[in-house]
């Protein structure tokens, strides 16, 4: 009896540490590719590398121009998305019931965040670019301005990849408004326009910054729905335009140009450059910046979210 | 708003009765607003369907069904050979899909498989195993290996891992489909590792409490009660990642080599539907074959993604459904 206990205790000691080392086998294995890639990188990483604009044939220089890029379409992208995200949100937290419609729409949101990523650029080009991009060409009569791949069209399709995750992150952050405050709120003969902006809205604000950072890391990082929608291997001037109103100009992003990105540009670097073997040293730095941008990005969205969390655990 | 009608026929001038007509107008115009964007996550689904659809089913004016699974080629003596191949740019253009899908299989199973054993060995610690205030810290880690861009992955793979394994296992190819399963598992852990840790979370600590009273040990708990109660979660995080694996394209494009084989060897370099999509779309000119049949590989990708999701999320619904107890 005493020796059968122990030899069961004994498998399960053996199960326990064979998960225990799978994990910190996970952990070590996937420290050591960062720290390879953070040890080769920083051999590069200076200002002169992130301002810089690549030079003798892609061979030499910086990022300059590919960082500027990914700041813009991201730019757009937020601009696009998080206003819908969050009406979305407010609709399907504040107004609408739980009926069959509404479960629709929710698998819906799941369903596109599982969306594989080519097919969103498969998406922009059909739709964006040759429907809405020729059509408003035709009624504009601007010739062939829109209907071709851009910095605006590849922000528009960026910005329905990232909507499930500004959706549900805003829906978690309305979720955890007490349901209390909006009875206090209609108590004192507040309609419910003014609830959800007055009361709910302002509480549920860092979620929905939350949301808004981790759809700016998803967008910075994803390569593949912009391959054909923009994205360029090189060029020689940064996709900006004097805006004039009057006399008065103003440099704009001109959203009907093309576009370096950085996460493109490190497939590019990596796969289609002359000498990769040359170039290795700013393939490192590249991917060094453009993991350090994601995890910023994505540790400030975890801290506040945990910050939000506790705040509301107190109400 | 029946409420607010008895409080307006009780208002008493013509002034308040204007002003409660405008509020309420104004509340349903501002509703009306909320409900057109709440519709938007379906519409763009509905939209990616359609334009997907209306580009790629033109492909079926030109090439046949039958041709995306084989063609019959006579050579230069006369007899006639079946063969599946994916040469979309000779003169004979060759589109058969049947490379493709191989391609993309043999690096999501392998991929599907190493992330199923380790992601939930992973979930397990994490839910089970690790102490409350350790956990507190690893499980925002996870999300951040989660949030690793794809490229980056795809980029270590290409220079670290696919010269590693070249050394230690000596492939035929040097990027080959097990160097891009490799890469993908990255990409497919955190997410059932996740997953997992959710699903084993929500069982309620009265089982738990109940297999230590009956003098069982933790790992007897684990494997005996919590994993087959958790059971429809934990394969519905393994169907997620599956999904995920089959429709991920910088790491395929960038490690699996490219060349459409037509192999079992995972050793060999295969080329998937995504990497297809990726390579060809920029150099295609618009409204020929080739570039209707890409889109017609778009239908095939998003069809399958389409309903392995909605198959894992019925099964996480009906859990929930279950796990009130």
């Amino acid at each position: 009896m005493e020796i059968k206990k122990r030899k069961k205790d004994l498998t399960g000691f053996l199960a326990l540490t064979t998960v225990r080392a799978m994990f910190f086998f996970l952990v070590i294995v996937l420290l050591l590719l960062l720290g390879k890639i953070f040890i080769e990188g920083m051999g590069v990483l200076s200002l002169e590398f992130l301002i810089d604009e690549p030079r003798n044939n892609m061979s030499e220089g910086g990022i300059g121009p590919a960082i500027f890029g990914t700041i813009a379409v991201t730019l757009l992208m937020v601009v696009f998305t998080v206003p819908l995200g969050v009406c979305s949100a407010i609709y399907l937290n504040e107004y609408a019931k739980d009926t069959f419609f509404t479960r629709i729409i929710r698998t819906s949101i799941n369903n596109l965040a599982g969306v594989p990523s080519i097919v969103f650029g498969l998406f922009g080009l059909g739709f964006f670019i040759l429907f809405i991009g020729k059509n408003l060409d035709d009624v504009l009569e601007t010739g062939l301005l829109f209907g071709q791949p851009a910095l605006l069209w590849a922000s528009a399709t960026l910005a329905v990849l990232v909507l499930p995750i500004v959706i549900v992150s805003t829906l978690e952050a309305l979720n955890s408004v007490p349901k209390s405050h909006r009875e206090a709120s209609y108590g004192l003969g507040a309609t419910k326009w003014q609830t959800v902006r007055e009361v709910v809205l302002p509480q549920a604000r860092p979620g929905i910054l939350t949301g808004t950072i981790l759809a700016i890391s998803r967008g910075a990082g994803e390569t593949a729905p912009i391959l054909f929608l923009g994205a360029a291997f090189f060029l020689p001037s940064l996709p900006i335009a004097d805006l004039c109103i009057g006399n008065y100009c103003i440099p704009m992003i001109n959203p009907t140009e093309q576009f370096m990105y950085l996460a493109y540009h490190i497939f590019i670097m990596a796969t289609q450059s002359s000498n990769p073997t040359k170039t290795m040293p700013l393939q490192y730095g590249s991917t060094l910046v453009l993991i350090v941008l994601t995890f910023l990005l994505n540790i400030t969205a975890i801290i506040f979210r945990y910050r939000f969390r506790k705040t509301l655990g107190r109400l | 708003m029946e409420d607010q009608d008895f409080f307006s026929k009780s208002a008493q001038s013509k002034y308040a009765k204007k002003i409660k007509k405008f509020t309420r107008v104004k509340e349903s115009a501002i509703k009306f607003f909320f409900a057109v964007n709440g519709t938007m996550a379906l519409i763009f689904i509905i939209l990616i369907f359609v334009f997907l659809f209306k580009e790629g089913f033109r492909a079926l004016d030109h090439i046949g069904l039958l041709d995306f699974l084989y063609l019959d080629r006579a050579d230069a003596s006369g007899t006639i050979e079946r063969v599946s191949q994916w040469y979309p740019t000779s003169e004979e253009p060759r589109y058969s899909l049947v490379p493709l899908i191989l391609g993309t299989l043999l690096t999501a199973i392998p991929a599907t498989i190493i992330s199923a054993i380790l992601g939930i060995g992973a979930g397990i610690y994490l839910s089970e195993v690790a102490n409350p205030k350790l956990k507190e810290f690893l499980k925002p880690m996870i999300e951040l290996f989660a949030g690793i861009p794809t490229v980056v992955l795809g980029f270590i793979m290409l220079v670290v891992g696919a010269s590693f394994f070249n050394d230690l296992l000596n492939p035929a190819n040097r990027l080959n489909a097990f160097v891009a399963s490799i890469g993908l598992s990255f990409v497919i852990i955190p997410i059932i590792a996740s997953l997992t840790e959710d699903a084993l979370h929500s069982i309620p600590n009265e089982l738990r409490m109940a297999s230590y009273g009956l003098g069982a040990t933790k790992w007897q708990t684990v494997s005996k009660v919590i994993l087959p109660a958790a059971f429809s979660g934990v394969s519905a995080s393994i169907i997620l990642g599956f999904g995920r694996a089959i429709g991920e394209t910088m790491i395929v494009l960038m490690c699996a080599g490219n060349a459409a084989n037509i192999t079992s060897n995972i050793f060999l370099s295969v080329r998937t539907m995504t990497a297809t999509i990726a390579a060809e779309m920029g150099e295609v000119s618009q409204g020929s074959d080739h570039y209707f049949a890409l889109f017609f590989i778009g239908i095939v990708l998003f069809t399958i993604t389409f309903f392995l999701n909605l198959f894992a999320e019925i099964i996480i619904n009906k859990m929930r459904k279950k796990n009130t107890f």
